[in-house]
């Protein structure tokens, strides 16, 4: 039986800055409940309070009616609380099944019984539609099967009370279902779950109630039924929220395209693809976890093995062997992994921000100044919110990295950008700036590829779309095919 | 993100303070000792003896720099030690062959001081190809040079010593014992090449990659850094930087020998680390590592001039510093 939660005044404090204020509100054991708020809304913050990862400042916690102080995440992991991160928490060079048993390990007298937690694994991971070997290392894994195995975790603690944040940031529409179907069982079970999602139409779909949070306050409740997407918005960002998307500009007329990729197979994900996209375009890249859109980019640069039968920038052939030569060609890439392959999150922020543009500032003495003025520059331009400017870029919010690492990729002034999830794990309000930010590139003449996995961004973004399964491009949808159902349709082969 | 600015508040005024304090912590430490030393021998705060330590740790610390942007850069050099005996091998051979062809000794001088610094590049860019190219990790290939560098001297000094012609070491001299207002060459130098190096790590693109590919080399390579290329030039700097203390270290015995720099490569480790270097890599400061440097040899002369401890005891009281000076910088 799942367990029912109340919070009592709940007040968090980091050093000076109050980041939850006098938080109370109840959960009923047994129902799935949406959390939803901007980010920084202090959403997060509560459900560690709530796992045991962090103290309250005050204020009480009252599990099945009583007040609960736990010291670690193993006190509340006892009552049967689970919390799946939205980092993962993954020990990458174990297997999935010493991963999943990990603290927890199943022993046979002195031994470790390894059969025992291989089966459980097994059974653990098909719940969550995840087809791989127990004994494979969490490292072969791509990002959205680590969610899974985080989420198969927590299944085989037995949880009486689920708390998963973001668990589809990574995910594609299939294993997203796969996840609701899983969660639809699991309330049956009579499971408490609490799912913080920025994805207004997953609540919707998942959830039985909501809860707004905003600016580390309880603000609202109400039945999912009751309430509309644009009202959730309206309540996260406390102001009525015109439509997400700008208008489209008209697809540019033909003519030689700024990049046109010919024959570029990368063994093992993608085979013999062939695109063009022309200056002021932006062409999207849909398709399931694991079709090769990232594999497929990260061969063009010259990150993985790959071959290549022509690349033109243009109109004129281009070797492209590095991330150096393409950026020498005006071609960048922001990576969808932020903090493994975009950021040095331990980094001032204007050591990223002028990283790949650092020639320009050295002369050969690098100028601070100049770095500095540059930084205060995409502050303004790209809307970085940052407590200060000498902070470290691991300590701005998701959405504010997010802007820091397009603002980075954008710094060498390319012909053509590929950004690879750009709006994953970022609230409403950044998502909006950042749709804005990707239609002026494309004004300002650029070629835009924008590989995402939230179908509404590439139907409401893009001029065509696509479509990726099994590593071929399965169609390419013009503005007019353009539908989420379509898409859907395509990258599951549900189409033929 | 909904932060305030941290500007202005007790606490934070407290946590840069700290903060400012860590930086300069092996400072602080350097000035304790020296008081300690200066207290317990009269001898301890004179112009020479300071001087006699300084000369001493120029060629560790010269080292300890090059070695600063291995360790920034994510890497490790075991080798250098061996590498500095056999380049010191090698240019006294050269510069007792150029002697044996009639050239001036002077030249024979200026000769042997090219192979060094010659030598110490390409043994350094060997490493860094066989660790980029070669996809070997830098702890085993440079444990594996350990041994060759060391075992060729061995070998072209017959288990002997290598030993340098009286009239090239009469002219060689100089290098090591003149001096400039009052201060002894290697000394100079050393400060020279400190300074180079503070500018090379904080004020060029070239440092800044060297930063970068330490603290997530991933990253570094997705934002269009030649990661190869930065980290071979980073072991050819730390060899060159061998090859130039081993210049300055010949003309002091004039031979070379199979004890000749033996364990240099823990010295200028150590210097790096107490200088409050993460050994992860990532970042790190060049005039931290010229105090640590320092500060161990200091720990020696102390000893030597004191009779608290017993100067055998030199090694375990630098190995209680380090431990204490790594136990006072770790982190969360």
């Amino acid at each position: 039986m799942g367990l029912s939660v109340g919070f009592r005044s709940v007040v968090k404090e980091f050093g000076p800055v109050r980041v939850l204020h006098d938080v109370s509100f109840d959960l009923a054991a047994g129902h799935v409940y949406g959390l939803i708020g901007e980010n920084g809304a202090g959403k997060s913050t509560l459900m560690k309070i709530l796992g045991g990862y962090q103290p309250a400042t005050s204020g009480d916690i009252l599990i099945d009616g009583e007040a609960r102080h736990f010291a670690s995440s193993r006190d509340s992991e006892a009552l049967g609380i689970v919390l799946i991160h939205q980092e993962f928490n993954l020990a990458e060079d174990l297997s999935i099944a010493q991963n999943i048993f990990l603290g927890h390990e199943k022993r046979r007298g002195w031994w470790l019984d390894d059969a025992a937690m291989r089966a459980e694994t097994a059974r653990v991971l098909k719940l969550v539609g995840l087809n791989r070997d127990p004994n494979t290392p969490v490292r072969r894994l791509i990002v959205a099967e680590k969610q899974l195995v985080e989420i198969a975790k927590a299944l085989a603690r037995r949880a009486r009370l689920l708390i998963m944040d973001e668990p589809t940031a990574t995910l594609t529409p299939g294993e997203t279902e796969a996840l609701f179907r899983l969660m639809d069982r699991l309330r049956a079970d009579g499971t408490t779950i609490i799912y913080i999602s920025h994805k207004l139409d997953e609540i919707e779909r998942s959830t039985e109630e909501v809860i707004v949070m905003r600016d580390g306050r309880f603000v609202a409740r109400s039945p999912t039924a009751d309430i509309s997407r644009q009202r959730m918005a309206n309540l996260m960002v406390g102001r009525e929220l015109s439509d997400l998307f700008p208008p489209k500009d008209p697809a540019p007329a033909g003519g030689v395209p700024r990049l046109l990729v010919q024959n570029l197979t990368v063994p093992g994900w993608a085979a013999d693809i062939g695109f063009a996209v022309a200056a002021g375009e932006i062409l999207g890249f849909a398709g399931l976890v694991g079709a090769g859109r990232t594999e497929l980019f990260e061969g063009l640069l010259g990150l993985r093995p790959r071959t290549v039968g022509r690349v033109e920038i243009d109109g004129s052939a281009v070797r492209i062997g590095s991330p150096r030569e393409a950026a020498a060609h005006g071609l960048t890439y922001l990576s969808e992994d932020r903090k493994g392959k975009g950021l040095h999150v331990a980094f001032g922020l204007k050591e990223n921000l002028t990283l790949m543009a650092l020639e320009r500032y050295a002369r050969p003495w690098l100028r601070p100044g100049a770095e500095r003025a540059a930084l205060q520059g995409a502050v303004r331009a790209f809307g970085i919110r940052a407590g200060s400017l000498d902070a470290v870029a691991g300590s701005l919010s998701g959405g504010n990295q997010q802007k820091l690492g397009l603002a980075k990729v954008l710094h060498l002034e390319p012909k053509i950008v590929v950004l690879d999830e750009p709006t994953r794990g970022v609230d409403i309000g950044a998502k909006r700036d950042i749709y804005l930010l990707i239609q002026a590139l494309a004004r300002g003449g650029r070629a835009v590829v924008v590989i995402s996995s939230e179908l509404m961004e590439l139907v409401g973004l893009c001029h065509r779309v696509a479509v990726m399964r099994g590593g071929r491009i399965e169609a390419t949808l013009g503005a007019e095919q353009l539908s989420e159902e379509e898409l859907i349709a395509y990258a599951t082969n549900a189409r033929h | 993100m909904h932060t305030q600015p941290m500007r202005g508040t007790s606490a934070a005024r407290l946590r840069s303070l700290f903060a400012r304090l860590h930086g300069v912590g092996p400072l602080l430490g350097l000035a304790l000792i020296c008081i300690a030393g200066a207290l317990l021998n009269s001898d301890f705060a004179t112009f020479d003896n300071g001087m006699n330590v300084l000369t001493r740790t120029a060629f560790i610390g010269i080292i300890a720099v090059g070695m600063c942007f291995v360790i920034i850069s994510g890497g490790i050099d075991l080798s250098v030690g061996s590498m500095a005996a056999l380049i010191a091998g090698l240019v006294i051979l050269s510069m007792n062959q150029a002697g044996s062809w009639g050239f001036p000794p002077l030249l024979c001088v200026a000769l042997g001081m090219l192979v060094a610094v010659v030598l110490g590049g390409v043994f350094g860019l060997a490493h860094g190809l066989l660790i980029t190219r070669g996809r070997i990790e830098p702890f085993i290939v440079t444990l594996g040079t350990l041994g060759v560098f060391r075992a060729f001297l061995t070998y072209f000094s017959n288990g002997g010593a290598i030993t340098l012609d009286n009239d090239l070491s009469d002219a060689y001299a100089p290098v090591y014992y003149a001096d400039l207002f009052g201060i002894q060459c290697p000394v100079w130098v050393f400060a020279v090449v400190a300074l180079l190096g503070g500018l090379l790590l904080n004020r060029t693109a070239y440092g800044r990659y060297v930063q970068a590919i330490g603290s997530n080399e991933q990253v570094a390579r997705y934002a269009a850094v030649s990661v190869d290329r930065v980290k071979v030039v980073t072991y050819m700097l730390l060899g060159v930087c061998v090859g130039v203390a081993t210049l300055l270290y010949v003309p002091r015995l004039g031979s070379a020998s199979p004890t000749t720099g033996l364990l240099w490569e823990l010295e200028a480790i150590a210097a790096v680390i107490v200088g409050g270097t993460a050994l992860k890599g990532g970042s790190g400061t060049v005039f931290g590592t010229v105090i640590g440097a320092i500060l161990l040899s200091v720990i020696g002369n102390v000893l030597n001039l004191t009779s608290i401890i017993s100067v055998y005891l030199n090694a375990a009281v630098q190995g209680f510093v380090i431990i204490a000076v790594a136990f006072l910088q770790r982190r969360k």
